[in-house]
């Protein structure tokens, strides 16, 4: 099971180590620093790392790399999964997840990871019932705090743990009983040159806010829940009543919970709602080279695309870029050679464009790659899947909840190579 | 803690005190330690939470002096009302494990642990199954996690209800299970099915592995095995949009998958296309696996795919891209045109690695199609210059030489490169050396003096070995017989395999059982990395066995067998070149029999000793029972079985036990070859049934046995007889007679054989536990008189007894089963309504062994009384040559040993009567 953990920043210090059974010696990060060295970059270090004792397992996030230390034969993705819970749970915690906070909460971080496992098994990883137990700092806490010499330690015993629904604390009161739910889709694509769509699929996700009094028991339809053929829940939704009858029925988690995600990948059910026209060319004699790149609607369901962001790496030979948008503001970082354009709105009357050229190191030969373009974007009400939401119940409570769904399209890795 | 008196509420101060004294005890256990008595009165609290964090602080306290005062609560605890407290308790039992070992067995709590598999609360059941997984990982031998269909059913009820991390540990161990027929196997898997759904990525890994392992016993033509197919895309593509960590595991475990089973991803190949911010290692992978999935359909979306990666920017990932274009070529043979003229693009590009790679997967496309696409040799031979990699060097000459009265000006471009033949590599060395042989033997007139120089080169002024060797043969060759020569170089090269990179079978089939674990990121089995120390257990995929058809013996299952029939191909493996370069001259020699790690203790003196004689095989001649030769291959006979079946019904006639063959040598540990077997007595001979398995790629031949000295003696008496050689996924099976003739050395446990068997390939070694029934002679019974006397003068203290539980005989019955196997019935009398016989037996050494069994009628459970004599009778029957007396005394005692030590007895017993469980008492020593 999951020996130890430590935290170590980008610059290679070990900044908090935590063991959950006897305690392991630092140097056996040595292992870890050698094959960061070897990654150059912080992304494309090896997730499984061997040690002649031990066995190194990493994830970065947040610029933190959160490595585990097992010394025996366990699933490694059980721990990466958990080592992604611990960075939810801390950016659940303290809103975000940084070295400076980490280090400014070390003693709620300590309790909570205390709490997450006992001698390496997992015990609470719910964050309903972690907050029940260890509170989250607030200002005004952590002044009561310092003034009375407190802790963060909760008021209650964490009851919860005992119930048959371990994901739901007992004795949930609100004056404003509310349940809203938010369908996002991310889009995943390739796009080739010509403008075709190499691969195209969608994540979708239903993350819920829930605020209701009680032990309420919901269930969630849909008008079209044949598109939901691959999919993943939360572990409160009942899977039988899925299989049978294709409704969510399930008691919800106290607050803030990703119901359900799930995965669309026919390729006539993903719509493409951006295209990008692009002209980038580099020419044998000259110095400069031409950049036109033009971003327009396709697909949208009448509705505007808009927090459009562009970004590309330019080859290395490119020396400067000298461009000129029709909307929004440029950057080309001649260091990184990364170019980002903020875009905005797309008003499809007037389609934005980026313009210019791109000066070349003299005498080089042209760069033999070309660039790839990543798009950002949002579309507001609407699922591009076209799933939607027939209606939502509640059974097992009196009170008349507020009930609210959201819908919003995202851009995920959306690539269109030129 | 003064802090904490702001609160009134005493149970919760109690709870927080708990939490600071679990931080508290890993640093200072000597403090914590001061406050066991309060663990100990506090895991009698009302309240479920407080008992459990007691008991949950106590594990915490790694000292070993207190754990004895932990025991009481804990057991209380494993049986308490409140399941929060068992699961709790159910983990310290692990915790306390860890720490002292041995307390945690004396004290019985991994029974405890065991019957909280049977908990009606899933989550204890999951935590008691993950603390057990965790205690059996350091006792790999070790029965914990035996399963039985009621387990079986527990262990699924719980899964739909516990937590997702008792999830994962619950599938882990299902899949340890083996069903009994394809009817379990089914029901299984549609009870993990819907784990495919989870959120949780190892979840879902854990259920494909159950899945993937069960599915093995399912008919193909089922409906059901279809329709499971088909669930286990979807989750496998879903974790391919995970973060990249879980990515790569995911890519790793998919690589497996379909390199077993590649019809559940044929139609996936889209997801496995790169995005350009991929990290590396996740590339990397998805560019093996896009590979192994290419097929004629998706071919030409595969090829624009792989020639968009080859002007990418990371070198490392451009390469194999290139490298992949080149296999896709080898593999579907419809696109090799448009592979190639996709490299010859990629070599106009100029970019300098990207044509060294393409010329290094030109010449595999030569070799796989030779006279097809030479008209790119021009394109080639432009870029000559610019080739400084060694791998891409000799790729080239190799072309050269190849092609050599196809290009105008061969002799010129390969002098070009003898220029510098000294500050080559040896791969290039050797390669320029073949090549400007073959073109002295295509155009012998204008190139005689370059071939002059290349093999004074190779020959007087190289101080390498193998270029100095491969020099001489040519040499020799060429001015003895040119026409034979010219038949050796030029010869007609064998296929190369078109799927690279192949797990070998065997290895695949144990890594399935290895899925979503280190083992199957690191594509080895754990026994290769895993830290010494404990021997780890080998896992194999389950035969098929079908509920309802039972001739199918488990041998002729699909055991991930590669398709069809491949005799001349050569696995291309990584270093492919290498292989080409020697197979100019003949098959690859296989390099020294290098001493692994399996092999045992005391085998060593085995190699010495008898090895050489034995590769020899002449002095090799022993002698040989009567019956033994007509066994000899009887199983792969075909005309003469009738005669055959005459003299192996005679060995079941007299109807000794024979215990079921079990696989002694993995195919793992013995590139390829696997050995199982048993060992039958039949009127007056004994004999080893060896059934040898091919599970290589390659043919093997020249087997021999040897055995090391061991307790009674045993030595073949015949040598291992393989009549024809062993093709791949062949099975032959040998019975191999035994004389008791042979040197004899006391061996730890008593019965165990060490074993050498040499093929063509190398030297294995492994040992093997003999039961003892086999020793016992005809003539063991004892005059009547004779019993009594000797009975007598045993004294007292010698005698052990146990007990064998649920033994439904009664005392004929008894009597004639274990005269079957030797052990006879001196007398018999019945005392008080029990039923006492009296046993003698013999073993081959001259030592007689006495029993007095006592059966009561209606009680399913006898005793035996086995007196050991003081001073053995049988001394004078003992007639060692050579032996000191010191060492036949050592032997006597190990037997009586034998009989009398529980393992031993366990071996014993089997004999005894075969469905009796011994539970032996402890013995007096």
């Amino acid at each position: 099971m999951i020996h130890s953990l430590f935290l170590i920043n980008s610059s290679g210090d070990i900044f908090l180590e935590k063991h959950w059974k006897s305690v392991v010696s630092r140097s056996v990060c040595d292992y870890f620093f050698e094959a960061q060295e070897r990654a150059t970059e912080a992304e494309n270090v090896p997730p499984v790392i061997p040690t002649p004792h031990h066995y190194l397992l990493n994830v970065y996030r947040h610029k933190i790399f959160f490595v585990a230390v097992i010394q025996t034969e366990v699933p490694p993705l059980f721990v990466i999964e958990f080592l992604h819970r611990v960075v939810d749970t801390f950016q659940d915690y303290f809103g975000v997840c940084s070295e400076p906070v980490i280090k400014d909460n070390v003693v709620v971080v300590y309790e909570v990871l205390e709490e997450m496992l006992d001698n390496g098994f997992p015990l609470a990883t719910e964050s309903n019932i972690l907050k029940e137990l260890i509170k989250p700092p607030t200002i005004l806490r952590t002044v009561v705090n310092t003034i009375t010499g407190s802790t963060n330690v909760g008021d209650q015993l964490p009851t919860g743990q005992l119930s048959v629904v371990p994901w739901r604390r007992t004795g949930v009161k609100y004056t404003n009983n509310e349940a809203y739910f938010d369908v996002i889709e991310e889009i995943d694509a390739i796009i080739d040159k010509s403008g075709s769509t190499i691969t195209a699929e969608i994540q979708g996700v239903i993350d819920a806010c829930v605020k209701l009094t009680g032990m309420p028991d919901l269930t969630l339809s849909f008008m079209n829940p044949r598109l939901l053929d691959d999919v993943s829940f939360h572990p409160c939704v009942r899977f039988k009543r899925w299989e049978s009858e294709r409704i969510l029925s399930f008691i919800p988690p106290d607050g803030n919970f990703r119901l359900l995600s799930y995965h669309v990948s026919a390729q006539n059910l993903v719509a493409i709602p951006v295209y990008v026209k692009h002209n980038i060319s580099f020419r044998d004699s000259s110095s400069l080279g031409r950049f036109e790149i033009t971003v327009g609607p396709k697909q949208t369901m009448g509705k505007t695309i808009e927090g459009v962001t562009v970004t590309s790496q330019m080859p290395k030979g490119v020396l400067n870029m000298s461009l000129t948008p029709s909307q929004g503001t440029h950057t080309f970082d001649p260091v990184t050679k990364m170019l980002s354009w903020d875009v905005g709105k797309i008003n499809p009357q007037k389609l934005p464009s980026l313009k210019g050229t791109m000066s070349l190191q003299a005498g080089a030969s042209k760069p033999d790659e070309n660039p790839t373009i990543n798009l950002q974007f949002k579309i507001q009400q609407l699922a591009i899947s076209g799933l939607k939401v027939n209606r939502l119940d509640m059974y097992g409570e009196k009170y008349k909840p507020f009930k609210g769904i959201k819908y919003m399209t995202k851009a995920g890795k959306f690539q269109v190579r030129t | 803690m003064d802090s904490l008196g702001l609160m009134d509420n005493l149970e919760l101060k109690r709870y927080l005190v708990y939490l600071h004294l679990m931080n508290y005890a890993k640093s200072q256990p000597d403090m914590a330690m001061m406050a066991v008595n309060t663990f100990v009165k506090d895991c009698e609290d009302p309240n479920p939470l407080i008992r459990a964090l007691a008991v949950r602080t106590m594990g915490c306290i790694r000292v070993d002096k207190i754990t004895e005062y932990l025991c009481e609560p804990l057991r209380k605890c494993l049986k308490d009302e409140d399941p929060y407290v068992r699961k709790t308790a159910a983990v310290c039992v692990a915790k306390l494990h860890d720490i002292n070992a041995q307390l945690v067995e004396d004290q019985g709590f991994l029974d405890t642990l065991k019957d909280l598999i049977s908990d009606s609360n899933p989550m204890v059941v999951a935590n008691a199954v993950a603390a057990l997984s965790e205690i059996a990982e350091s006792h790999p031998s070790s029965n914990l996690l035996d399963l039985n269909p009621q387990s079986i059913n527990k262990l699924l009820t719980a899964l739909n209800e516990c937590t997702e991390w008792g999830q994962i540990f619950i599938l882990d161990c299902l899949a340890n299970y083996t069903p009994k027929d394809d009817r379990e196997a089914q029901s299984i898997c549609e009870r993990v099915t819907p784990r495919l759904s989870h959120a949780n990525s190892a979840v879902v890994l854990s259920a494909v592995k159950v899945l993937m392992k069960f599915m093995e016993m399912l008919s193909k033509d089922l409906d059901y095995y279809g329709t499971l197919l088909k669930k286990l895309a979807p989750p496998l593509v879903t974790l391919l949009s995970a973060e990249p960590e879980l990515q790569y595991v995911a890519l790793r475990n998919i690589n497996l998958i379909v390199q077993k089973r590649p019809e559940i991803l044929k139609h996936e190949m889209k997801v496995f296309f790169v995005k350009y911010n991929d990290p590396i290692y996740v590339k990397l992978e998805k560019l093996d696996i896009m590979i192994r999935l290419a097929s004629q359909a998706n071919i030409a979306q595969v090829l624009a795919e792989l020639k968009e990666y080859a002007t990418e920017v990371d070198v490392d990932f451009v390469r194999k891209a290139v490298r992949a274009i080149g296999r896709c070529a080898i593999k579907v043979e419809q696109s090799a045109e448009r592979c190639v003229s996709t490299l010859l693009n990629l070599i106009q590009t100029k970019v300098n690695y990207v044509v060294q790679e393409a010329i290094v997967v030109i010449k595999d496309i030569f070799h796989k199609y030779p006279n097809k696409y030479e008209s790119v040799i021009a394109t080639l031979c432009e870029n000559l210059d610019s080739l400084d990699e060694p791998e891409a060097r000799a790729a080239m000459i190799w072309i050269v030489g190849e092609y050599a009265e196809r290009i105008d000006n061969a002799d010129e471009l390969l002098e070009s490169f003898l220029e510098g033949f000294h500050d080559e590599s040896t791969q290039v060395q050797l390669q320029l050396l073949t090549a400007i042989v073959k073109l002295f033997l295509k155009k012998p007139t204008e190139t005689q003096e370059l071939v002059q120089q290349v093999l004074s080169l190779a020959t007087q002024d190289s101080d390498n070995p193998d270029l100095r060797d491969r020099g001489y043969i040519y040499w020799r060759l060429l001015s003895t017989d040119p026409v034979a020569a010219k038949e050796v170089v030029l010869a007609e090269k064998p296929l190369i395999s078109e799927e690279t990179d192949l797990i070998e079978p065997t290895l695949l089939d144990e890594l399935i059982c290895y899925i979503g674990t280190l083992a199957s990121v690191y594509h080895k089995p754990p026994s290769a990395f895993v830290e010494g120390g404990r021997g780890v257990v080998h896992k194999s995929l389950p035969p098929r066995t079908a509920s309802n058809e039972s001739t199918e013996s488990p041998e002729t299952a699909p055991a991930g067998a590669p398709p069809g029939e491949q005799p001349d191909v050569i696995p291309a493996q990584g270093d492919l070149l290498g292989d080409l370069l020697n197979l100019d001259l003949g098959p690859p020699v296989s390099g020294p029999p290098l001493a692994t790690s399996s092999v045992q203790m005391g085998a060593v003196d085995l190699l010495g000793g008898g090895l050489d004689s034995l590769i020899g095989g002449t002095n090799f001649v022993a002698p040989t029972t009567a019956a033994a030769p007509a066994n000899l291959g009887a199983p792969i006979g075909s005309g003469l079985s009738d005669l055959f079946d005459l003299t192996s019904g005679v060995g079941t006639l007299s109807g000794s036990y024979v215990a079921p063959k079990a696989v002694w040598l993995p195919a793992m540990k013995a590139k390829g070859l696997e050995i199982s077997g048993t060992f039958t007595r039949q009127v007056a001979s004994i004999s080893m049934d060896l059934q040898l398995t091919n599970k290589a790629l390659q043919v093997m031949t020249d087997f021999a046995i040897q055995f090391n000295r061991n307790s009674f003696g045993l030595a073949p008496a015949a040598p291992l007889q393989v009549h024809a050689p062993l093709s791949p996924n062949q099975t032959v099976e040998i019975s191999l007679p035994l004389s008791t003739v042979g040197s004899v050395m006391k061996m730890e446990p008593l019965n165990n054989l060490q074993v050498a068997v040499k093929n063509n390939i190398d030297v294995f070694y492994f040992s093997t536990l003999y039961p003892l029934h086999i020793l016992f002679v005809e003539d063991g019974k004892m005059d009547r008189q004779m019993f009594l006397a000797t009975w007598k003068d045993i004294p007292n203290e010698n005698e052990a007894q146990f007990q064998i539980r649920d033994c439904p005989l009664n005392a004929e019955a008894a009597s004639s089963k274990l005269q079957s196997s030797n052990i006879f019935t001196v007398a018999k009398r019945n005392v008080e309504g029990q039923d006492m016989l009296y046993q003698s037996l013999k073993l081959t050494n001259g030592i007689w062994v006495l029993a007095e069994l006592r059966i009561q009628p209606g009680n399913p459970s006898c005793t035996v009384r086995a007196p050991a004599p003081a001073t053995p009778r049988p001394w004078s029957l003992l007639s060692l040559p050579g032996q000191g007396l010191a060492l036949v005394e050592d032997v006597v005692q190990a037997s009586l040993q034998a009989w009398l030590e529980p393992q031993s007895v366990l071996s014993l017993g089997r004999t005894f009567l075969e469905s009796f469980q011994l539970n032996p008492v402890k013995l007096p020593r």
